[in-house]
């Protein structure tokens, strides 16, 4: 972080608090002098370098957050190699990719309204707000698209994985939500019992055997009852799932290992609390832009700008990550 | 303690003395709204402090309950084994995430941080007031979970009993476990930051006090292990309410995985229970010894050493889990190392005793109570981290003493022990020293009585959390009850000293004890901004310095005779 407050000399406001919450010192107690300085900070440089550590502490919270997932994903991907490599094909890489560079754009404007708030232009600050805010929107547009295709394929958790797609929409959505809290072994519908029966990996040659090493190499699930090298598949594993995807097909399609749900499971709970964490975003920009717009911030009082936008940065991070683990398997 | 009479004005005496008679952080303002939005970290404290006590009885009262069903083989108090389950699983989860977790740094730690390093408050006191609210939610989502058909699950949460079981009230209370969670964090965040920042100047990291180093050490490991409990209990709600399947082995999913992702928070998470303990001890053992603290750095960066211990041992809650034996080998050998700073730290305080002149008051007895129980809660920790013996003793009664050692014995007797050293400095008044040693000594004997016999119960193989249990076993069962009948009559003294303070306690010199940080040189109960101006930092452990006074019942620091703060001051000092 290259700004200082003290070097420029001047009186700066600073906000004390990380994420969401107005400094102005008022309540039990407030000082008469500056109206930004908080009565229990000796200096404004002192809150400044509060707030960042705040923030930055927060930042750490929030990638130990997203960490327990990427730890289940990794476990998950080690013990079922099969399922990732075949089930990656269901994601669309190309909106996956569009929202991708969405998010790095959005980082890009946020990046400048920092510097638009630090060098007090205030047009600039405002219009760059907005700009981060509508990249916000337009990816959450895209994940709605993609969210809706795969939920209207039946591409998703648990046991309506298994429902055929050609039900009606809201008669699986009623199932699932019926069956969800009763005893989930028992629940399970199981239109096709092979895809969903004790892992037979031998019987099923799923796998793209390019993702899969050898037993003797590989992680420990892809070790097979029998010892042998993953038969080669007879095919290419259905080339361009994603793009031609019919409706109903991933369950006829006798390559689909079994327990794929898991694949959707998790890319729904991580992309899903990402998806939260956009939303919160823009709860934050939102709030940064009304104050912008009443004229808060300045060279002297940027510290609010700055703290969202390290929180933005993150939410953009994060799903830098996500997208070459869930969409770029191949 | 020789008697050296008062400078009529002393450097000390002006930020007292300075403030209008009777003004201070619980007088300043007045009306409920002040205390509900009040952003002083003394009154949320204050507030934690009545919170968590009110979860302790709540607590307590369902560990009598179980304590009693245990009286007979079968039925006593209720027919429903079902019952008991909630029970045993309430008092867990209560004793756990409402009282010992917040009870240290966010309760004493919020009032006594700020003013032991010489700030007028925490980093971010709007956080603050927030992270309170949010254990108040909590708190109100654990017990609307009892409405809402109760928990049987063990505080542990395991899947995939947890993710199968009837009872209606899991949700609610992983939901308040999850909210507790942040609550604990932004505590955590707002410590360091604090500790970091705003730092008088002349407190440098070794002029603070031990506490501080121990508060920060804790919030470090609240800021890092509690997301990862945060996610984990999130999953677990997904899991159970749309059934996502992965912590379910019928679906493909992997139940140990959440049991690696529960201990990876929640074995730090004990010594998030542990360390401000022993701060607190660390405080009053120097304080009541007159004597400076022996291996201060040893204390300071044991403490940081146990926080990163406490990241690479959560596996020695699984060995019976079907983790590998490498796994196993490595986590029992990490486990065993806690030990050293663990034990670094007891050497060092009953060092500290030796040739100090040691005040036997009711924190005094606290601290030597929490050194004898200590001891045997980490020494039978070694018993459980050595592979062939956990097998034999894992899920017995006891592992049940063994944490209960540590977890009770230590934590909250500190806890208590901490209360009563700053219970002067918080409110103004001086308790009932007899009545509080008393209840101190029964606290003890009640404490050894019902989880000694808990020791011998689990070596002759009583699994934990049982309804029914074999005819044999009951004598032991009958003692352990005696015992925790005691403990209750005790704290029901303890309540009455304290709470008798109001009534007929005398009002508290600014320094009762003796002490020489910067909390015991301002008023009791302090003035709304703690200080006036910086405080001047000397050597918080120097008590060469601090003189009885007769007249004001307390002690004196003299300042000018500090070289620390005084570089005049007589060669004499500067050479001891």
């Amino acid at each position: 972080m290259s700004q200082t407050i003290a070097s420029t000399h001047t009186q700066h406001g600073a906000e004390a608090h990380g994420h969401g919450h107005d400094g102005h010192a008022h309540g039990d107690h407030g000082h008469a002098h500056d109206p930004n300085l908080a009565h229990h900070f000796d200096s404004l440089q002192q809150q400044f370098d509060s707030a960042k550590l705040g923030i930055w502490l927060f930042l750490a919270t929030e990638v130990l957050f997203f960490g327990g997932l990427f730890v289940a994903y990794a476990i998950l991907r080690m013990s079922h190699p099969e399922i990732f490599s075949y089930a990656s094909h269901y994601l669309d890489t190309v909106m996956g990719g569009i929202n991708t560079c969405v998010l790095i754009l959005s980082s890009v404007t946020m990046a400048m309204a920092v510097r638009f708030a630090q060098t007090n232009r205030r047009g600039g600050l405002i219009a760059c707000l907005i700009l981060t805010f509508m990249g916000a929107i337009g990816f959450l547009i895209i994940k709605y698209f993609e969210y809706s295709h795969k939920i209207h394929d039946n591409l998703v958790w648990g046991p309506s994985f298994y429902v055929p797609p050609h039900d009606a929409e809201g008669d699986a959505e009623a199932k699932m939500l019926k069956t969800a809290p009763a005893a989930p072994g028992a629940a399970i519908v199981v239109n096709n019992p092979a895809t969903f029966a004790i892992p037979d990996l031998a019987a099923k040659p799923a796998v793209d055997a390019s993702a899969v090493k050898p037993a003797s190499v590989g992680p420990t699930g892809v070790a097979r009852a029998s010892g042998a090298p993953a038969p080669a598949p007879a095919a290419e594993p259905a080339p361009g799932h994603s793009e031609e995807a019919h409706p109903g097909t991933h369950l006829e399609d006798k390559a689909m290992p079994p327990n794929t749900h898991l694949f959707f499971a998790i890319y729904y709970a991580m992309t899903g609390l990402h998806g939260i964490h956009v939303v919160a975003g823009m709860g934050v920009l939102a709030w940064l832009t009304w104050r912008a717009i009443r004229g808060d911030f300045s060279s002297k009082n940027f510290t609010a700008v700055d703290t969202g936008g390290l929180y933005w940065h993150i939410v953009d991070l994060i799903w830098i990550f996500l997208f070459p683990l869930f969409y770029l398997i191949h | 303690m020789t008697t050296i009479p008062l400078p009529s004005s002393g450097p000390v005496r002006d930020t007292i003395e300075a403030r209008p008679e009777g003004d201070n952080y619980l007088t300043h303002t007045r009306g409920l709204f002040s205390w509900i939005f009040t952003l002083d970290h003394k009154r949320i404290g204050v507030m934690y402090m009545w919170s968590v006590l009110g979860a302790f009885l709540l607590g307590g009262i369902f560990a009598l309950l179980v304590r009693t069903e245990l009286l007979t083989p079968g039925p006593t108090i209720t027919e429903d084994a079902n019952t008991y389950n909630q029970w045993f699983t309430l008092h867990g989860a209560i004793m756990v995430f409402l009282v010992i977790i917040p009870s240290i740094p966010a309760a004493l730690g919020n009032i006594i941080l700020p003013v032991m390093l010489g700030a007028k408050d925490v980093a971010f006191p709007r956080l603050n007031l927030f992270s309170y609210y949010l254990w108040v939610t909590g708190a109100i989502l654990c017990i609307a979970s009892l409405a809402m058909g109760g928990f049987d699950t063990g505080w542990t949460f395991y899947t995939p009993y947890s993710t199968t079981t009837t009872a209606g009230g899991v949700i609610p209370v992983l939901t308040a476990a999850f909210v507790l969670g942040f609550s604990s964090i932004f505590t955590g965040l707002n410590f360091v930051v604090t500790v970091h920042k705003l730092r008088p100047p002349g407190m440098t990291w070794f002029r603070m006090p031990l506490f501080l180093w121990a508060l920060y050490a804790t919030a470090i490991i609240q800021v890092l292990a509690t997301p990862v409990l945060g996610i984990t209990l999130l999953l677990l709600i997904v899991e159970r309410t749309v059934n996502i399947g992965i912590f379910n082995p019928a679906m493909g999913g992997d139940p140990v995985l959440y049991q690696h992702f529960f201990w990876f928070y929640s074995h730090p998470a004990v010594y998030i229970m542990i360390l401000p303990a022993m701060g607190i001890i660390s405080e009053i053992i120097a304080v009541n010894s007159h004597r400076s603290i022996f291996g201060y750095r040893f204390i300071a960066f044991s403490s940081i050493a146990i926080a990163m211990f406490s990241f690479i041992v959560w596996g020695h809650h699984m060995f019976t889990s079907g983790q590998s034996a490498l796994l196993n080998t490595l986590f029992s050998a990490i486990s065993f190392s806690v030990a050293i700073p663990s034990a670094v730290k007891v050497f060092n305080w009953i060092a500290t005793l030796y040739k100090g002149s040691v005040s036997l008051t009711t924190p005094m007895w606290y601290a030597l109570a929490f050194l004898f129980l200590f001891t045997i809660g980490g020494l039978t920790g070694l018993h459980l981290a050595t592979l062939s013996t956990d097998v034999h003793l894992h899920d017995t009664y006891f592992v049940v003493a063994h944490f209960h050692y540590v977890m009770m014995g230590s934590a909250l007797i500190a806890m208590i022990g901490g209360l009563h050293h700053w219970w002067p400095k918080i409110f103004g008044r001086m308790y009932d020293e007899r009545l509080g040693t008393i209840a101190c000594w029964i606290i003890f004997i009640g404490f050894n009585v019902t989880f000694f016999t808990q020791f011998i119960l689990g070596a002759k193989g009583m699994p934990r959390r049982y309804y029914d249990y074999q005819p044999e076993f009951q004598v032991y069962h009958v003692i352990s009850t005696i015992g925790s009948y005691t403990m209750a009559f005790g704290f029901v003294l303890t309540a009455v000293s304290l709470f008798g303070s109001f009534f007929t306690g005398r009002k508290a010199p600014a320094n009762p004890w003796g002490g020489r940080s910067l909390e015991w040189q301002c008023a009791s109960p302090p003035p709304f901004d703690n200080f006036a101006k910086a405080p001047r930092v000397g050597d918080c452990y120097d008590f060469s310095v601090v003189h009885w006074d007769e007249k004001t019942g307390g002690y004196w620091v003299d300042e000018s005779a500090d070289p620390e703060v005084n570089p005049g001051a007589g060669g004499a000092k500067a050479a001891h």
